[in-house]
């Protein structure tokens, strides 16, 4: 065989190659229910592109000093605390506090609560948290199912809530009742008392909806202003919209169809027993497995059964997640429970480690569960209770969310 | 056709071949030898075309490819681009002053760049003036970039993503050149106009020197006022080959404007480290360059945008078959492999003390078929490990490109 044959060969040998291998030699596609981020399922092409533009927005847009910045701030982008939609790293975690007493010793409570802005763009100060007032951390949560969420109706929250815990179970449950923005679409039937609304978003629930979430955290977490939130964190005066309506909104409906995560292996055994055990023990009584939607004009979205492990309602959960800060009508010891769906995948935006709590402060599903306190205590004297298998399954099935 | 002309990566792989060159233009400087260019000879060892008997010469060289990658499972389709159109244009103004440009034309005509656009002055072979738009002799690639000499479809992701590559900047400086039997000697030094604060004011949410580039009026005006200093020493053995140590400096930020101070300076500084050899024994063509750099980013912006950042590449290409080929006499076949990391961001956490991971790595196999030494095909498969800033699960991307690069 001369040469030129064996070069022939040679590259008809490499296109087979190239040709037959080509299903294997590209990385597969992570399966659907490992990942959070990716649109509820049966979108319109609109609403996909809808999707897409917010998607983009939220992921990939980056503000700098000339598209507006800060001067202070707390992170770049949505994306850079919402990594893949999933929960978040003490690198992105927020600090609130509030300004209890002014430097005269003047009480300045009605200013509310105030985000630190902890970093600046050069040539600018950022803040300090001041000494010797009450501040909270905030560990970004996940971003999935939340159309899901902001669809239950105000009457169901209202009717999963027990707040004088007239039941005597030793759990009792509030809804947050605070003042909101005038650009807020207010829900149908929603319930209004002394002018407070039911809030639902945030750690301590109280955001009313998606757009509330998504303008603020615009300006408070970039420093980004809008038609809807105006005020210049910095200056304190009104601005010109560094992002446009069309922006928000398109990632508030990113937000909202933002599919809720799928669990893993819902059938296996140890899965079902850990299920079993989780609801023998009380956990269930706050992380409720199942929400029902209103209507909605996305069908995906409407009158749907989900499972979320929440009741977004706020509990008493003892001195050791009591802060000292709170928002609305929650008390400083109050979190809402947060949802357990999704839980199983938080190391892998958290850079393979768990931090878990309204803080990140828990570095394992058990620790989280050990730091359950107020009206999560009895629950937890039952986890500690359980033998060493049970406890396994009931992690292997919070692992599976 | 007089004298043989050997381009850097090719000479090394021992192809050689004959080019149209005026000898005048491109003049061998005394003691030159075919072992003993340096990157630095690149701008000059490009294959002119003299135009009838004038003392201009022009020349270039095209780029295109298809590609299909694919990551995480998600592909952007086939794609076929036409990558790069370069044209340069030379002419000898007398004997000891030259005139040099490249003019690139990048996907299509989205992008346009002088890239070069220099006089030199020969004053002695250890000291010649170069004034214009010079390219900055940080680390090799930037100074020897030429799609035809490389195995790779794409550049190494450590000269066009830490370093600035192709990255010319309006200045002026010296340079200069000593042969001692088997071993030349070499420095450049330039002063230019410099880096903006792109760098830690980009869209791509990280320290980026490659930012800067964004900023079309660098030619004309200096963002700052503040020269960037560049400077490189190279030296050469015949058998053992190459390396060269390079540095550039300079200010970043806008510190002052109106005679009002907006900030502290902020310095950038790079430090490269570039080898390349050719083992005589295989004919094996090592080439490698390393980077280091350090961005002084104000204590309290992100640490999303890192201090430091650092990466390189090494290129293995073995020629497998020389000989004619379908007609072509000189024909090369060689398999390369490249291999290339960058990290982004060398930092740690604050809050965790952990290590800031942001960064990639990849591993590209090729096959490439040169005809003749100014044309390359090459086939290449890219698998490519990119991990975000907290080091979470990497993001795959693989696939193939294949395409060429010819002078012409
Ligand atoms: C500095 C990091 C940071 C940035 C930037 C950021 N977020 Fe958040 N996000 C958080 C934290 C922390 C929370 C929890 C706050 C709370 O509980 O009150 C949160 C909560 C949320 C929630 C509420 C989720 C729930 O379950 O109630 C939504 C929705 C949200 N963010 C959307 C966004 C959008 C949209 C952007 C960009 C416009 C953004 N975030 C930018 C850190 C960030
Ligand atoms: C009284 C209501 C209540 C009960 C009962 C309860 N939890 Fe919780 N759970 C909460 C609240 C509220 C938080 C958030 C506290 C915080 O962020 O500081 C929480 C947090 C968690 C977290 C951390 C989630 C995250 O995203 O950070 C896990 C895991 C968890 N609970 C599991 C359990 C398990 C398992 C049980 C049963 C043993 C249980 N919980 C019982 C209210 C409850």
């Amino acid at each position: 065989m001369n040469k030129k044959h064996l070069l022939l060969l040679c590259a008809i040998f490499s296109l087979i190659v190239v040709m037959a291998s080509c299903e294997k030699i590209f990385p597969p596609a992570p399966a659907d229910d490992r990942l959070l981020d990716g649109p509820v399922a049966d979108l319109t092409g609109g609403q996909n592109r809808q999707f897409l533009n917010g998607d983009i927005a939220f992921n990939d847009e980056v503000f700098t000093t000339e598209t507006g910045l800060g001067p202070v701030f707390v992170a770049t982008s949505c994306g850079s605390c919402h990594a893949g939609d999933g929960k978040g790293h003490p690198f992105s975690t927020l600090i609130r506090f509030t300004a209890a007493k002014d430097s005269t010793g003047n009480t300045v409570l009605d200013q509310g609560p105030t985000q630190l802005q902890n970093r600046a763009i050069p040539g600018f100060l950022p803040e300090q948290l001041p000494r010797n007032v009450p501040f909270s951390k905030f560990t970004p949560p996940a971003n999935t199912g939340l159309g899901f969420i902001d669809l239950v109706p105000d009457a169901d929250l209202l009717a999963m809530a027990d707040p004088d815990d007239l039941n005597g179970d030793g759990i009792s449950g509030a809804v947050n009742w605070n003042k909101i923005p005038p650009y807020v679409t207010i829900r149908k039937n929603t319930v209004v008392k002394n002018g407070l609304y039911i809030c639902r978003f945030g750690k301590k629930g109280s955001v009313y909806d998606l757009l509330q979430q998504t303008a603020t955290a615009y300006n408070q977490d970039m420093g980004i202003t809008s038609s809807f939130e105006p005020v210049d964190t910095y200056s304190g005066l009104e601005i010109d919209p560094e992002v446009s309506d069309k922006t928000v909104n398109d990632v508030v409906f990113y937000l909202k169809t933002l599919k809720a995560p799928i669990q893993r292996m819902p059938g296996d055994p140890e899965v079902v027993k850990g299920k079993a055990v989780f609801i023998r023990i009380g956990c269930e009584s706050c992380h409720k497995q199942t929400l029902t939607t209103g209507t909605s004009t996305i069908a995906a979205l409407s009158n749907r059964q989900f499972y979320p492990y929440t009741d977004l309602l706020l509990h008493d959960m003892g001195n050791a997640l009591d802060d000292g800060f709170t928002e609305g009508s929650a008390k400083t010891s109050e979190w809402k429970t947060p949802a357990l769906w999704g839980l199983g995948l938080s190391k892998n935006s958290q850079g393979g480690r768990y931090f878990l709590l309204h803080d990140g402060r828990a570095r394992s599903i058990e620790e989280a569960i050990l730091f359950h306190g107020g009206e999560g205590l009895k629950s937890k004297t039952s986890f500690q209770g359980l033998g060493a298998e049970e406890k396994s399954s009931l992690i292997h099935f919070l692992e599976s969310l | 056709m007089k004298g043989n002309l050997i381009f850097i990566l090719l000479s090394a792989a021992g192809l050689c071949c004959r080019a149209q060159i005026n000898p005048d233009l491109l003049k061998k400087p005394a003691g030159d030898t075919t072992g003993l260019q340096l990157n630095m000879d690149a701008v000059y060892k490009r294959p002119f075309m003299n135009l009838g008997k004038t003392p201009v010469a022009v020349g270039g060289y095209v780029e295109a490819n298809y590609q299909y990658l694919n990551e995480d499972g998600i592909s952007e389709g086939h794609q076929f681009q036409m990558r790069r159109f370069t044209f340069f244009l030379s002419s000898a103004v007398n004997k000891r002053i030259r005139f040099l440009s490249e003019l690139e034309f990048e996907d299509g005509t989205r992008e346009i760049s002088l890239e070069f656009a220099s006089v030199d002055f020969e004053l002695a072979s250890l000291l010649n003036i170069r004034g214009g738009i010079i390219m900055n002799p940080i680390g090799a690639f930037n100074q020897n970039h030429d799609g035809p000499k490389w195995e790779f479809v794409d550049r190494p992701i450590s000269a066009t993503r830490l370093l600035p590559a192709t990255w010319s900047n309006a200045g002026f400086g010296i340079f200069g050149k000593q042969y001692t039997g088997n071993w030349v000697y070499a420095y450049e030094a330039y002063l230019t106009n410099g880096f903006d604060d792109k760098i830690i004011s980009n869209s791509g949410n990280r320290t980026s020197l490659p930012a800067t580039k964004e900023n079309r009026e660098r030619f004309e005006e200096s963002f700052n006022g503040i020269p960037l200093f560049t400077g490189k020493v190279a030296l050469r053995h015949k058998k053992l080959g190459e390396l060269g140590l390079s540095y550039m400096g300079g200010i970043y930020n806008k510190f002052e404007e109106d005679g009002l101070t907006l900030d502290k300076k902020r310095s950038v500084r790079t430090f490269a480290l570039d080898l390349n050899t050719t083992l005589a024994k295989t004919g094996t063509f090592i080439n490698g360059e390393w980077a280091w750099l350090a961005v002084d980013v104000p204590e309290t912006y992100t640490e999303q945008f890192g201090r430091k950042q650092a990466g390189g590449f090494v290129d293995i290409v073995q020629p497998l078959l020389k000989r004619r080929m379908l007609d072509f006499p000189d024909a090369v076949l060689n398999a390369a492999l490249r291999l290339e990391y960058a990290d982004f961001n060398q930092g740690t956490f604050s809050s965790t003390g952990t290590n800031i991971a942001d960064h990639v790595y990849s591993i590209v196999p090729a096959v490439s078929w040169r005809p003749s030494a100014q044309t390359v095909l090459r086939l290449n498969y890219r698998y490519q490990w990119k991990t975000d800033l907290l080091g979470n699960p990497p993001a795959r991307t693989a696939g193939f490109q294949a395409g060429f690069s010819t002078y012409f």
